[in-house]
């Protein structure tokens, strides 16, 4: 057990520090969800940080990546986080797909999608609800019915994040007949192919985050299916267990929302309801236990360790953490808390908490329930019966 | 950066965990209470000859001169036990005190002696019957005081294991083994490892909290069905077992680093955070156990009466929330700051 960054570490912390500080664009750019131009600006943000070569640090070198360990990945986060860099518009991709496409794809797979997930030219959107099919992942409907080299995809996606404006998306697709877990398998579609159809959905503000994807007989290649035929549903544990496990919500996410909140808390605490001291001491404590339960699993998987059930322990724990925090911040700014950015007498510091909390009401339904969470983390780590 | 355990402490704490597995089951705690006996000499016979007193005591006085994190894990065990023998303070807090106040004395007590402490922060001292000599504060100045030159008088706790008096005496020249403003470092330290050990400890009672309830949940029948396929139950022990998760790396961390302004507030988290663990532990232990939670009967109250005691010795809550508040209001804060100023823009220039 040793707590202190290696010379290496350090100075890998100063080089992305230093090119964060001549990279980062000055004004935030327009958010990627209400408009194709706020899409398309973060695309090119991504393409920047791709030259760069900082698109994924822990990619292989050959896929567009630094090769580097998950301590490092952390080191970045922080340094990324700090400078106020643009959120990542493929994180879908780079986080949650690029990892499994690592462990589970042909090399031709990597070749094909990988790259070209590094640079931003295929922006991904995931597919993995459907109306029926929440919580409840196994009772997806959507068919893949095999035809010689192709599949032909029919069914009806839902809650699909960035579907409105992104290239590419995978979800869970079974052959006909199948049921439950089985007959699962997890494939990769254009977003333009033949028979696909996007309706938009707005969320409780009115921006368009997410969508609904209509299959009608949409043809893909075999090549397209990521694992096994059959195997979708192993296959789709290992994205959902990267995705909640470690690298969805990185902590620096969080203790810089901390931060904001603690100088927020400066400004305001002569008028604060005095009970709000402690959710702000709250919120940090929080934050920075959480960065810290991220190093621990860290080590060990750089160690050979596999993740475990604390990818539901950590899910739970950094979702109900934005969500406190951001509900502080709001109670902290009393009548103000209601304005949104555009109001003309809302003061221009004050930071968007508003849509950092409307974002946060959602993480403890995304990625798999908390409630789901919870019964994994009775049955896994404490060995209770499945209900 | 390697935030993992070394193999060593891997086993030293598997050690120890086997010797209070063995020596300080239900069976043995109740036997005690029994026979109104304040301790188990067996057994603490063997934790001294396992060296487990001297386990931070310097090589020089006989001892190990382990680190604050093998002190961490050996805590946690004695919390999880419900080890009622002193051990935690004994070698977490007193034997770094007296190493370097009283090297005679910090030998015998490595060899099994028990020297109480009265801290400051606290108005009564624990084990002080048992103990040879008491360490005590007059003002600012250190006492090193023989038993019998005290009057006790029981303080009876709500935990039956533990044992609290209110210590009489006279200070004068001849106890005074320190005095002036660098005395009240040793306070501090002392106060900063009963918090640090102490929290571990807690984090302990907590884990045995939801083990304990786990397995009566699997065994509890009603309705034609174990009362731990239930949601309701099931989401309880999960509440309290993330808890359990989000504390340990706060205790292990503040173990494993260096003093600074940071960790002690870093310490004050991890306590905070083991205390709030096993509140909701022995809470939810309590509440799936049912009325049988309640009795005398099953194990469960004497969890709950150790993280009653255990999380407001060593400094109240509320002067650990405001030790962590005026970290968080005067420090630099951010992801760059987790582990101190390592981050910072001049650490980073001295290394390049």
């Amino acid at each position: 057990m040793d707590l202190r960054y290696t010379p290496v570490e350090q100075a890998f912390r100063a080089e992305v520090r230093d090119w964060l500080d001549s990279h980062v664009p000055r004004a935030p750019l327009p958010d990627f969800d209400s408009t194709s131009d706020g899409f398309e600006a973060h695309r090119e943000w991504e393409r920047t940080l791709h030259k760069g070569g900082w698109s994924m640090v822990t990619w292989p070198q050959a896929y567009g990546g630094r090769g580097l360990d998950l301590i490092r990945w952390l080191i970045f986060e922080e340094e990324y986080y700090r400078a106020g860099a643009p959120l990542r518009v493929n994180q879908n991709g780079i986080f949650l797909l690029g990892p499994t496409l690592i462990e589970y794809g042909t090399s031709e797979q990597k070749a094909r999608f990988l790259p070209a997930m590094a640079a931003g030219d295929e922006i991904w959107a995931q597919a993995w609800s459907e109306p029926t099919a929440g919580s409840d992942l196994a009772g997806v409907r959507a068919t893949a019915t095999r035809e010689g080299d192709d599949y032909i995809l029919s069914g009806h996606k839902i809650w699909s994040s960035r579907a409105v404006h992104a290239d590419w998306a995978f979800g869970l697709f079974r052959a006909p007949g199948s049921e439950r877990h089985k007959g699962l398998s997890l494939i990769l579609f254009s977003l333009d192919a033949p028979g696909i159809t996007v309706q938009p959905i707005k969320r409780m503000d009115g921006k368009p985050v997410f969508a609904e994807i209509f299959l009608d007989d949409v043809r893909v290649p075999v090549a397209n299916r990521l694992g096994g035929e059959g195997e979708g549903w192993s296959v789709c544990m290992s994205t959902a267990g990267f995705e909640r496990g470690l690298m969805l919500r990185s902590p620096a996410r969080f203790q810089v929302a901390a931060a904001n909140l603690v100088d927020l808390y400066r400004s305001r605490a002569n008028q604060a309801d005095p009970a709000l001291a402690a959710s702000v001491m709250q919120a940090w404590m929080d934050a920075d236990a959480y960065a810290l339960s991220i190093y621990a699993t860290a080590s060990r998987l750089m160690a050979g360790g596999a993740i475990g059930p604390e990818t539901s322990t950590n899910k739970i724990f950094w979702s109900e953490l934005d969500l406190d925090l951001h509900r502080t911040a709001l109670a902290l700014l009393g009548a103000e808390a209601e304005l949104t950015t555009d109001a003309p007498d809302r003061a221009a510091n004050l930071g968007d908490w508003l849509d950092g909390y409307v974002f946060s009401l959602a993480g403890p339904i995304y990625a798999g329930a908390n409630e789901i969470q919870r019964n994994i983390i009775a049955e896994r780590m404490l060995a209770l019966p499945r209900g | 950066m390697d935030f993992r355990l070394t193999e060593e402490q891997e086993m030293l704490a598997e050690t120890v965990e086997a010797l209070l597995r063995e020596s300080c089951g239900s069976a043995d705690l109740r036997r005690m209470l029994d026979e109104s006996a304040a301790r188990d000499t067996q057994r603490w016979e063997a934790i001294v000859a396992m060296g487990l007193p001297g386990v931070m005591a310097p090589e020089s006085l006989g001892g190990s001169a382990l680190g604050a994190t093998e002190m961490a894990l050996i805590a946690t065990a004695c919390g999880y036990w419900l080890l009622p023998e002193p051990l935690v303070e004994q070698a977490g807090v007193v034997l770094p005190m007296l190493a370097e106040l009283d090297a005679a004395l910090a030998t015998r007590a490595i060899a099994g002696e028990i020297v109480a402490i009265g801290h400051p922060t606290h108005p009564f001292v624990a084990d002080a019957d048992s103990a040879v000599a008491l360490l005590l504060a007059d003002g600012e100045a250190i006492h090193l005081v023989p038993r019998d030159a005290v009057t006790l008088v029981r303080q009876p706790s709500f935990d039956p294991f533990r044992r609290l008096f209110r210590v009489d005496w006279t200070p004068s020249a001849a106890t005074r083994i320190g005095h002036g403003s660098a005395v009240q470092v040793f306070w501090d330290k002392a106060l900063d490892r009963g918090a640090l050990f102490g929290g571990a400890q807690v984090l302990g009672v907590a884990q045995r909290a939801v083990d304990m309830a786990a397995a009566y949940a699997k065994e509890r029948q009603q309705f034609g069905k174990s009362i731990g396929g239930f949601q309701a139950v099931k989401h309880l022990l999960a509440n309290a077992q993330i808890k359990i998760e989000f504390a340990r790396p706060v205790v292990l961390a503040a173990a494993a680093s260096d003093a600074s302004e940071h960790n002690r507030a870093r310490i004050s988290h991890a306590r905070l955070a083991a205390a709030a663990a096993a509140d909701i532990a022995t809470h939810a232990a309590v509440q799936v156990h049912g009325a049988m939670g309640f009795s005398w009967e099953v194990d469960v109250h004497f969890l709950l009466k150790r993280a009653t005691a255990l999380s407001q010795a060593w400094g109240t809550a509320a002067f650990h929330r405001q030790r962590v508040a005026a970290h968080v209001l005067s420090a630099k804060l951010g992801p760059d700051c987790t582990f101190g100023a390592a981050g910072q823009r001049e650490m980073l220039h001295e290394v390049a």
